[in-house]
């Protein structure tokens, strides 16, 4: 079954599309990389999956409707909207006390032993602890959730990276077992792309790319053109050029590797330098983008 | 089997385990108001700390009036315990007035300030409901602050009779009165009525200052306040009438003219020329009450403010 099944959904602000069409199908057991730009909309489709705001179109999560079943949807959704919404004069004990309370899935045993590896004091309040310190508390309470749909909305901006990579650690190797999904978005995303199983960019409100890693590594190519190639490269028409250290790499779609060994180093690009490259190619595409 | 080995290890995680998701409607509110007695501490804290105010100040006075009992050799609390029984009636006064304010800063700050420092996308990512969330809050204007008002007067009543009591008995005074002379019963009912009939009397404030908190970007003390003056005087200005005025004002002191009887509500002013002993209490008519159209008319309005403050938390933008 489909965890998040989207079709054609639509919002707008006023005259401003946030999304424009959006299609996106995820199913149970991925994990989701949603990246794009600023004001690309990613936060907008979060918030319309998690309930939080209105939308046109149609939009299954776990088989609801977000926005009329939000509340029987939250017992099975958790989300980190943020790496600073926990409310700041709540203590850590009494954060464990409120979630253990209101949440039927929540297990206090695991919330416990999770914060146990970490520097947190039952007693502090979130306003004392450093910024990685929440986030460690966040995702504490929300890995305790035995839910089956996680939303991570930029959930390390701002942290240091060693809180960055246990962060995503933790998340990979305590919590996420083939039964849960998980969708995250985040700006740092050579950080995650080793955890993603698939990755979807959003610009302008629309889905430019969606498609598993496997996939990804099966279709894009990128070659560090031997100087004497560089024209044959061309030929083949990449999907963009870029000079590093007076090299030429050329990113390929649709060509297969043997076609482009012959041109120099083939590798699989980074998930940073496709986004790079598939998004100019959409806004280069754009009336009235600059030359 | 190899597994029964866990198997005691296990049930008694996984029993309440499938208990627990079946949660029953009631757990969720007593948690969300739980949480808010956490937040905001000023709910007990500041009628406490009225109630130690007005304690400080007795027990200040009842020092000087040991002074003055000593000097008078012919007191006699039979005749002037009416003088020592008149502050436990003034003395609720400040606890009442400063749980009063509390609510209404309560309320104001409510749906206002989870927005503001945006732990309303926390409360959000778990299952209680918007309906859930604001009626946690309607209930600490409504319910947790009288009880916790009559609770601190009636520990604050208990500790003046014992503070009382002592002053009489160092002297060689009979403090009988105090206990017997008293009308407590009358005293301590027509308390809890007067706090239930103004908490019940105020709901559309507390329902108004609600909205107004979940639908204010910022000064929700000032958009609750402003448009209802600035109504009033524009009415007052272009028609020469002032119904909104007087129907603002008589939300603000008609919860004590109806809900006690008229002939005897000034009682309490009259109280220090009525003669020793008798503690003339405004006479408490709950029938005259309950058949005032405006407590019910008042009633369905903080519905509708309270179903309106629901409906801004779930419908506004996260941001």
């Amino acid at each position: 079954m489909a965890c998040i099944e989207a079709r054609g959904l639509r919002k707008a602000y006023g005259k401003n599309m946030a999304l424009d069409g959006v299609d996106l199908r995820v199913e149970e057991g991925r994990i989701l990389g949603l990246i794009g730009p600023n004001g690309a909309g990613k936060s907008t489709a979060l918030n319309a999956m998690l309930g939080l705001t209105q939308y046109q179109g149609d939009l299954t999560v776990l088989g609801r409707n977000p926005w009329t079943q939000r509340d029987a949807l939250m017992r099975d959704v958790c989300f980190i909207a943020d790496v600073a919404v926990l409310p700041r004069w709540m203590r850590v004990s009494q954060a464990l006390d409120y979630v253990a309370g209101v949440h039927p899935r929540f297990d206090r045993f695991k919330a416990e032993a999770l914060l146990a590896r970490t520097d947190i004091k039952r007693t502090s309040k979130v306003r004392e602890l450093s910024k990685g310190m929440v986030t460690q508390l966040h995702l504490a309470l929300v890995m305790a959730i035995d839910a089956r749909l996680l939303v991570l909305d930029e959930p390390t901006l701002g942290l240091d990276i060693l809180y960055r990579k246990q962060f995503y650690d933790t998340l990979l190797n305590d919590y996420f077992d083939h039964s849960r999904t998980i969708i995250v978005t985040t700006h740092q995303v050579e950080e995650i792309e080793h955890i993603l199983t698939d990755v979807a960019f959003i610009d302008q409100g629309r889905i430019v790319l969606d498609s598993t890693m496997e996939a990804i590594e099966a279709r894009y190519f990128e070659v560090m053109v031997a100087p004497e190639q560089v024209t044959a490269g061309r030929a083949f028409k990449p999907l963009v050029e870029r000079q590093v250290f007076g090299r030429s790499i050329m990113l390929f779609d649709h060509l297969g590797r043997d076609q482009l060994a012959g041109l120099g180093d083939v590798r699989t690009p980074s998930i940073a330098d496709l986004f790079v490259a598939v998004i100019g190619a959409q806004q280069s595409k754009r009336p009235g983008a600059a030359a | 089997m190899s597994a029964s080995s866990e198997i005691p290890a296990v049930v008694p995680n996984d029993a309440p385990q499938s208990g627990r998701s079946v949660v029953p409607a009631t757990r969720p509110l007593y948690w969300s108001i739980r949480r808010e007695l956490w937040e905001h501490r000023s709910i007990y804290i500041a009628p406490l700390v009225a109630a130690g105010v007005v304690m400080f100040g007795l027990l200040i006075s009842a020092i000087r009036l040991a002074h003055h009992l000593s000097d008078l050799p012919h007191f006699d609390p039979a005749q002037d315990g009416g003088v020592l029984a008149l502050p436990f009636g003034f003395a609720a006064i400040p606890i009442l007035a400063t749980a009063l304010i509390v609510a209404v800063f309560y309320c104001l700050g409510a749906l206002n300030g989870e927005r503001r420092d945006r732990s309303i996308l926390f409360w959000k990512s778990l299952p209680v409901s918007d309906l859930n969330a604001v009626l946690a809050k309607a209930a600490v204007p409504m319910l947790i602050l009288p009880i916790v008002a009559i609770a601190v007067v009636l520990g604050l009543h208990l500790a003046m009779l014992l503070l009382g009591t002592a002053v009489l008995a160092v002297h060689g005074l009979d403090p009988s009165p105090f206990w017997t002379g008293v009308p407590w019963l009358n005293v301590e009912v027509t308390l809890i009525y007067l706090v239930a009939a103004l908490t019940l009397w105020y709901a559309p404030i507390y329902g108004w200052l609600l909205m107004v908190s979940a639908w204010a970007k910022r000064a929700p003390f000032l958009w609750a306040v402003l448009p209802p003056l600035a109504l009033s005087l524009l009415e007052k200005i272009a028609l020469d009438t002032s119904n909104i005025g007087s129907m603002l004002s008589y939300r603000i002191h008609g919860g004590f003219t109806e809900a006690f009887d008229d002939d005897v509500v000034g009682g309490m002013h009259r109280l220090p020329h009525t003669g020793p002993m008798h503690v003339d209490l405004p006479r408490i008519d709950p029938a005259q009450f309950l058949a005032t159209p405006g407590l019910w008319a008042g009633l369905v309005f903080a519905a509708a403010f309270i179903a309106a403050a629901v409906w801004l938390r779930r419908y506004r933008e996260p941001t």
